[in-house]
């Protein structure tokens, strides 16, 4: 394991602990955002750009966009802004 | 069922777990080992057999095409379920695409932001096209492609109002164009059992290594799959953001 490996996987675990421990949807759908970005750095280093591509797409862009656009949706019928 | 009862099955069963994880984990092989010949084998043979250097996309589109075409008409089946659950209901309704959010002053959109809006996406949709056409020579492809291309359209919807971007992304023609993409893959697969002997088979030249038109109907598929993944994208994507500025809700006059 070369050390860029070990510092992404401290970054990855510092993260994800990050994303659990945020319990507003709306920041947490942010840091899950730099959470994926992470995970695709990792991909990466791991020589795996195919992967590292699709994590970047969908992990951290799609998924935390859905997930704005589904609680701007949800926010707006239960009437608080 | 008393607390004691639970807790007694649930460490017993926590206990197992563990025992059985530690036990499978001190049997994996040391970090980046790689075991197995399937890897090895491929770097070898895709080059001289599939004109292409992108091991994974011989893989994906080539060696393991079917499977890919599963993963195809998954996605097809998960954006047809998601546009079926959010349709409008019969007690909702469309509004205008105005801001509900009556505390919120939005100030005009300056032309720097309509510019940099328009520099981005004509910029993400040259990424995406590039990365779909050169799907077997460098790392990416189809998927990975049709998704930039289908993110580049929220640029318009960023730097602007909904209703250029709605014009952009017409739903009716996203439709035809998904399922083109879709049905695409299965004929090309066709084409090789009708012309060869096997399913997805390969039936176009293999042409000269590292060209853009080589490795037989690698391209094709990329393509093919980008056009389903693009437009597979922008439904969902743009059908939320339908959900969440125009429908409302029958108690909602606005």
């Amino acid at each position: 394991m070369s050390v860029l490996t070990g510092i992404i996987l401290v970054f990855l675990v510092v993260m994800g602990t990050a994303v659990v421990l945020t319990r507003d949807p709306l920041p947490q759908a942010l840091v899950l955002s730099v959470f994926g970005m992470l995970l695709s750095l990792l991909f990466l280093a791991l020589q795996a750009p195919d992967v590292a591509l699709s994590e970047t797409v969908i992990g951290a862009v799609t998924v935390p966009l859905m997930i704005v656009l589904a609680l701007a949706k949800v926010r707006d019928e239960s009437g608080t802004p | 069922m008393t607390r004691t009862t639970r807790q007694v099955l649930f460490w017993s069963g926590a206990a197992l777990l563990t025992a059985l994880a530690i036990r499978a984990l001190i049997q994996l092989p040391p970090f980046g080992h790689y075991r197995g010949p399937y890897g090895d084998i491929i770097n070898h043979v895709a080059l001289p057999e599939r004109h292409t250097p992108e091991s994974v996309a011989a893989v994906n589109f080539d060696y393991r095409g079917f499977d890919t075409l599963g993963e195809e008409y998954i996605f097809l089946a998960a954006v047809t379920g998601t546009l079926l659950l959010i349709r409008t209901q019969r007690s909702e309704h469309e509004g205008k695409a105005v801001d509900k959010a009556r505390d919120r002053h939005i100030p005009p959109t300056s032309d720097a932001l309509r510019a940099l809006g328009a520099i981005l996406f004509g910029y993400s949709l040259l990424t995406g096209a590039y990365i779909v056409c050169h799907g077997h020579l460098t790392p990416g492809g189809g998927f990975q492609g049709g998704v930039i291309l289908a993110s580049a359209f929220f640029y318009i919807y960023l730097s602007s109002e909904y209703e250029p971007f709605h014009h952009l992304v017409p739903i009716p023609a996203l439709e035809v164009i998904e399922v083109v993409g879709a049905g695409g893959f299965v004929v090309v697969g066709i084409l090789g059992l009708l012309v060869r002997a096997a399913y997805l088979q390969n039936v176009l030249p293999l042409g000269r290594p590292d060209s853009l038109l080589s490795a037989g109907t690698l391209p094709v598929l990329n393509v093919l799959v980008g056009t389903e993944v693009c437009a597979g994208w922008l439904l969902v994507l743009s059908e939320y953001l339908r959900q969440t500025l125009l429908v409302r809700g029958p108690h909602e006059h606005r």
